[in-house]
């Protein structure tokens, strides 16, 4: 029961600064509700029994994405504009999708429920075997790095994909050239 | 409509409230920077759908003791959804990453950051490319 | 630009804490939350504290461009080579029994080792080189202007 009050008390304070994030127009401070409303949701996957989640939304939310948001502001501007757009539309397609999401809701079984068909799949099985088929004691891990480890190397190649693309958009593979006219003398193909 | 039943569906509803909110951002907001961080918000509101369905009530955080003596007393909840969604977010910030570096480019290219101007940027130049090359184009064919 | 004297002072000592911090993470994954996704960030999050107070250039000395980017590539080939091994050995791709034929779960500890040691290697890097790339652009915001 506590853990529910809990649990409901702090995903109602991700919501609100959410809601913030969207009136807020200076951008540095919509940069630190981003880094509190990541401190927060892994405070949240703390009491879902998710400890790795949470130590990675921590790492990551808190330490690294921070530090790029402020990085990109520095490099173009702080402030938004007020957009020239009426915000009806939008909202209205919010809500209907926001209404059509929670009537999807209405008929899934109870949070917490330990019959639900999430449970009864294949994670029974992980859980019975990982101690005698992988041997360590971190199910996650295990299932992680054996279990699923296609899964994991496609991300890791993902994130590979993603760090090159920043690579070749920013010029870090080599030092950077003067931008000169790419039809002038200067930029023939060799 | 009973009390438990909302209780039991509450974070749901709460996670579409969140979703919503993101994709209200992505939408409704010209600054491309904005739009990333209503991105992040609603990609962070996935990541709690799933990780509240892996929950199990009386569960605990699916890690066995270090000497592998299990009591088949205690449950675990569902370690499926933190596999995948510890992944997620490690790939998550690879592509904000690739994402803040185009904006970054485009700001370079354009000097604005706002949806508005650049597309008012580029109608200009589509009229006036128009305008120096349209004749012939549309002349010859 | 020089900041100030307790922050410098703190990032030295925090630096070298951060790291050791970040391999206790990696290698004891298999017993704790933990691995190499966490422990890459953990990583990357030490080189960017440094970078941040000591400028890019003290922190491209220590660890330079080219190495970051080499270590992008050298995780996912740790990773991929793993299953190759494995497949060489006659089992089937990724399966690290066939690291320890005889006793399976030593096998699958050490195949575990390897392969988040690969994650950790690549998303440090990825992570590191990212930041490098930001850093390295000149801003177009002054420092008095936040």
């Amino acid at each position: 029961m506590i853990e529910t009050g809990i649990n409901i008390a702090l995903f109602s304070m991700l919501v609100v600064t959410a809601l913030v994030a969207v009136r807020l127009r200076h951008l540095f401070g919509v940069v630190m509700l981003a880094g509190a409303f990541s401190l927060l949701s892994a405070l949240l996957l703390v009491t879902l029994d998710a400890a790795d989640v949470a130590f990675t939304e921590a790492a990551v939310g808190a330490g690294i994405s921070t530090v790029l948001m402020l990085g990109t502001l520095a490099l173009t501007s702080r402030r938004e504009k007020i957009p020239s757009h009426r915000p009806w539309l939008p909202l209205v397609v919010v809500l209907v999708t926001g209404a059509a999401i929670i009537y999807g809701t209405l008929d899934m079984p109870d949070f917490g429920a330990p019959d639900s068909p999430a449970q009864t799949g294949v994670a029974a099985e992980y859980i019975a075997r990982s101690p005698h088929e992988i041997g360590i004691p971190n199910i996650v891990t295990a299932v992680l790095a054996s279990y699923r480890g296609y899964d994991t190397l496609g991300e890791v190649g993902v994130v590979f994909t993603a760090g090159v693309g920043v690579l070749l958009l920013l010029g870090g593979l080599r030092a950077r050239r003067r931008r000169g006219r790419p039809d002038g003398p200067d930029g023939e193909e060799g | 409509m009973d009390w438990s039943y909302i209780l039991g569906h509450m974070n749901y509803w709460l996670f579409t409230v969140m979703m919503m909110t993101g994709l209200y951002i992505v939408i409704a907001r010209g600054n491309l920077v904005k739009k990333i961080v209503g991105l992040n918000i609603f990609q962070t509101a996935v990541f709690m759908f799933y990780i509240s369905i892996g929950k199990v009530s009386g569960g605990t955080v699916p890690i066995f003791p270090t000497d592998m003596e299990i009591d088949p007393e205690v449950t675990y909840s569902n370690p499926l959804p933190h596999v995948l969604i510890l992944t997620a977010i490690v790939v998550g910030i690879a592509t904000t990453s690739l994402a803040l570096a185009l904006v970054v480019r485009i700001h370079e290219e354009y000097d604005t950051i706002e949806e508005d101007d650049i597309l008012e940027i580029e109608t200009r130049i589509a009229r006036e490319e128009n305008r120096a090359h349209g004749g012939a184009m549309g002349g010859r064919a | 630009m020089r900041h100030h004297l307790i922050l410098r002072v703190s990032t030295k000592l925090l630096a070298g804490a951060i790291m050791l911090f970040a391999f206790y993470v990696q290698f004891h994954g298999d017993y704790s939350p933990g691995g190499g996704f966490q422990a890459g960030v953990i990583l990357a999050v030490a080189f960017v504290l440094y970078g941040l107070v000591y400028g890019l250039e003290a922190a491209q000395e220590v660890l330079p461009r080219r190495v970051v980017h080499r270590m992008m590539a050298l995780g996912v080939l740790v990773y991929a080579g793993t299953g190759v091994v494995s497949l060489l050995s006659g089992y089937a791709y990724l399966d690290y029994n066939a690291l320890n034929p005889g006793m399976p779960e030593k096998g699958q500890e050490a195949g575990i080792l390897l392969v988040e040691g690969g994650v950790g290697i690549t998303v440090a890097g990825v992570m590191i080189s990212v930041y490098y790339a930001f850093a390295g652009r000149p801003p177009r915001i002054s420092d008095e202007e936040w």
